[in-house]
């Protein structure tokens, strides 16, 4: 079946090196998330692996098979993309049977797919319709069933929700999710936004700067970040980062931080690898910073703040807090938020909590 | 009752006078220039309904006093031209055979170029595209001998086809130049699905490109078919009596053999060159401003 094996695979536009080798490998079956800031090259390395774009040097495997000089019709892949691109002269049964037309699929053959496809996402009423007569959901779901239609070895998503409105974004991507697991097929799917990465992936692969950051399941990903930009870009609101030095080492080993005067204690199996003086950054995501029940109170770690901007969700509140000199963001439970301008004693739960060198910006 | 109010407001009514004015003055001055750039147009086409003597004993410019249709007839198919008495129709007919290839394969060639030049970018393209669009800027006169020169090479001189050819070629420039830019608003991403549905080079230009290319089409033809039916000095040049095509034609009636001037004939033949283009334009026209204002893909 279809495996994806990347191997060192970089690319350079010019002098410009947007890809510095990156290596992954997808287990057959597996829904990989490309994720990362624009720029990231990620968009990039997805153009690679469909073949659109030529690669600067490594190999990309599509099962067994090598396909680094294999056109992209004979890649056995699909893709969706952001702008959906559907050929807008063509009606909807037209754009889904193109390709079957270009690789001289029997008409009858053609019809048994363009109906499999349409009931099963439900656009049989739009087969006559050209794309501009199409809702952007209705759309998404259009250039979906020329991608299955194909049945695909892989499936290669662009950014496909990006262009939808908030509410059909979320219920497009619970579709992609069902979707999947009804296929089965290998997916690889790139996006910016974080929260998709997380829902939809068996495995995130975070990329930054031309470099894959990290490639790990989901939650591995989150709670164990493998450097601070991971740790940032993962996580709404973002992670808090303070800089402190380790105290001393073993049972009473703390974090001291300039302007605040308890140390944050560091749970012993954290301790273990530190050195007293050491330099650290501390990262903590704004949920661990507002409960009220802790199993275990010797890891709890209080910072004392001001409440300068609480927000409202429904489901949570997101309370900015001035601690020191620092902006420290927590996250609380509607009831228990505290108002604007009050103090606030932050609890944190320092089993959760990271820890980066801040010189090689790496999980320590 | 709003309205009521508004009409007895006294600064309303001040306000509704002086927009009246306005519009007086506007559509009165735009009627003027109007007249001013018609008049030419209506004596000619007065003319050539008028009898010579007629012409001759009350001035050119003047309303016709009598009708006469001979003047149309003797333009088409007996007036003299460089001493063949045949008639305009022969030069009507070289234009003709040479605009109509020559458009229908300068703007071919155009969108192929745009295409290519959009979609398919390799090394050097925006260099040569660059270069072709200087050809816009070149003026004809330039390539008057290296043309005169080639066609006696290729042995095409004094024929239609070489006119032709040198339109397909001159033209180049103009079509590659419309259909590129419009070329270049249909997403990439068009192109990339169709790569991977499994269509080619020329695929994709049929079927997807090329439906959606109607508007910029029209331009294009509508550009070359005017500017090719109107050119005037390769024609005169490069062709001479019967090869002639008709703008060529016309100066040669006007410098007539006889000593008479006959400004009847010679104002239906003027007529009868300028049909083609006008036609052209009242049923095209619209699509043509539509076009070049209009993206690829809404």
């Amino acid at each position: 079946m279809a495996t994806l094996t990347i191997k060192n695979v970089t690319k350079s536009f010019g002098v410009v090196e947007v890809l510095k080798g990156v290596t992954l490998a997808a287990e057959d079956g597996e829904f990989i998330a490309l994720v990362g800031p624009s720029g990231c090259g990620k968009s990039t390395l997805l153009n690679m692996i469909a073949g659109l774009e030529k690669i600067s040097s490594g190999e990309i495997y599509i099962g067994d098979r090598l396909v680094n000089s294999v056109q992209p019709k004979d890649r056995d892949i699909a893709m969706v993309f952001q702008s959906y691109a559907l050929y807008p002269t063509m009606t909807v049964r037209e754009n889904i049977t193109f390709g079957m037309e270009s690789r001289r699929v029997p008409k009858a053959e053609q019809n048994a797919a363009v109906d499999r496809v349409a009931s099963f996402l439900q656009i049989e009423p739009l087969l006559h319709r050209k794309p501009g007569q199409l809702s952007g959901g209705q759309r998404q779901r259009v250039a979906m069933g020329r991608a299955l239609v194909r049945d695909p070895a892989l499936f290669l998503f662009d950014e496909p929700l990006s262009n939808l409105d908030a509410k059909l974004r979320v219920e497009m991507r619970t579709e992609i999710k069902k979707l999947h697991a009804r296929v089965g097929k290998t997916m690889v799917y790139v996006t910016h936004d974080q929260v998709e990465a997380m829902t939809l992936a068996s495995r995130i692969a975070v990329m930054h700067a031309g470099m894959l950051q990290q490639f790990d399941e989901p939650k591995k990903v989150y709670d164990e970040p493998a450097n601070i930009f991971v740790a940032g870009f993962m996580g709404s609101p973002s992670m808090n980062f303070i800089e402190g030095s380790i105290t001393s080492v073993g049972d009473g080993a703390g974090i001291e931080i300039s302007g605040i005067n308890n140390p944050l204690p560091i749970p012993s199996q954290k301790a273990q690898h530190l050195t007293a003086g050491q330099r650290v950054v501390v990262g903590l995501r704004p949920e661990h910073l507002g409960r009220r029940n802790f199993e275990n109170p010797s890891s709890v770690g209080r910072l004392q703040g001001v409440v300068e901007v609480v927000e409202p969700t429904g489901a949570e509140s997101i309370v900015v807090t001035r601690v020191g000199d620092k902006e420290i963001i927590a996250r609380f439970e509607p009831d228990a938020a505290p108002t604007q301008g009050s103090n606030v004693e932050l609890q944190i739960d320092m089993e959760k909590a990271s820890l980066f060198d801040p010189k090689t910006e790496q999980r320590i | 009752m709003v309205n009521v109010a508004l009409t007895e407001d006294p600064a309303a009514q001040v306000a509704a006078r002086a927009y009246l004015v306005n519009r007086i003055i506007i559509y009165g001055l735009l009627a003027v220039f109007a007249i001013i750039y018609l008049l030419p147009l209506a004596v000619v086409i007065m003319n050539s309904f008028r009898p010579l003597p007629e012409i001759a004993a009350n001035g050119l410019i003047n309303f016709p006093r009598q009708i006469q249709f001979s003047a149309w007839s003797d333009a088409w198919s007996t007036i003299c031209i460089n001493g063949a008495c045949e008639g305009m129709k022969r030069n009507f007919y070289n234009s003709l055979y040479m605009t109509i290839p020559a458009t229908i394969i300068s703007t071919i060639l155009g969108a192929i170029n745009g295409y290519i030049l959009s979609k398919w970018r390799f090394r050097g393209s925006e260099v040569l595209f660059t270069c072709m669009v200087f050809g816009v800027f070149v003026p004809g006169q330039i390539a008057l001998l290296p043309w005169a020169f080639l066609l006696g090479k290729l042995g095409l001189q004094n024929s239609i086809t070489g006119l032709a050819l040198v339109h397909i070629i001159q033209g180049l420039s103009f079509t590659t130049l419309f259909c590129r830019n419009f070329y270049i608003s249909i997403p990439d991403d068009l192109i990339k699905a169709a790569r991977i549905d499994g269509a080619g080079f020329w695929r994709i230009f049929r079927k997807i490109v090329l439906p959606i290319s109607p508007p910029i089409l029209i331009v294009t033809v509508i550009w070359q078919f005017t500017g090719i039916w109107n050119e005037f000095l390769f024609g005169v040049v490069l062709t001479s009596g019967k090869e002639q095509p008709i703008t060529a034609a016309l100066v040669a009636l006007s410098a007539g053999e006889t000593n008479v001037r006959q400004f009847d004939v010679m104002s239906a033949g003027v007529l009868i060159g300028a049909l083609p283009p006008l036609l052209i334009y009242f049923l095209g026209g619209k699509y043509f401003v539509r076009g070049l204002t209009q993206g690829a893909v809404k």
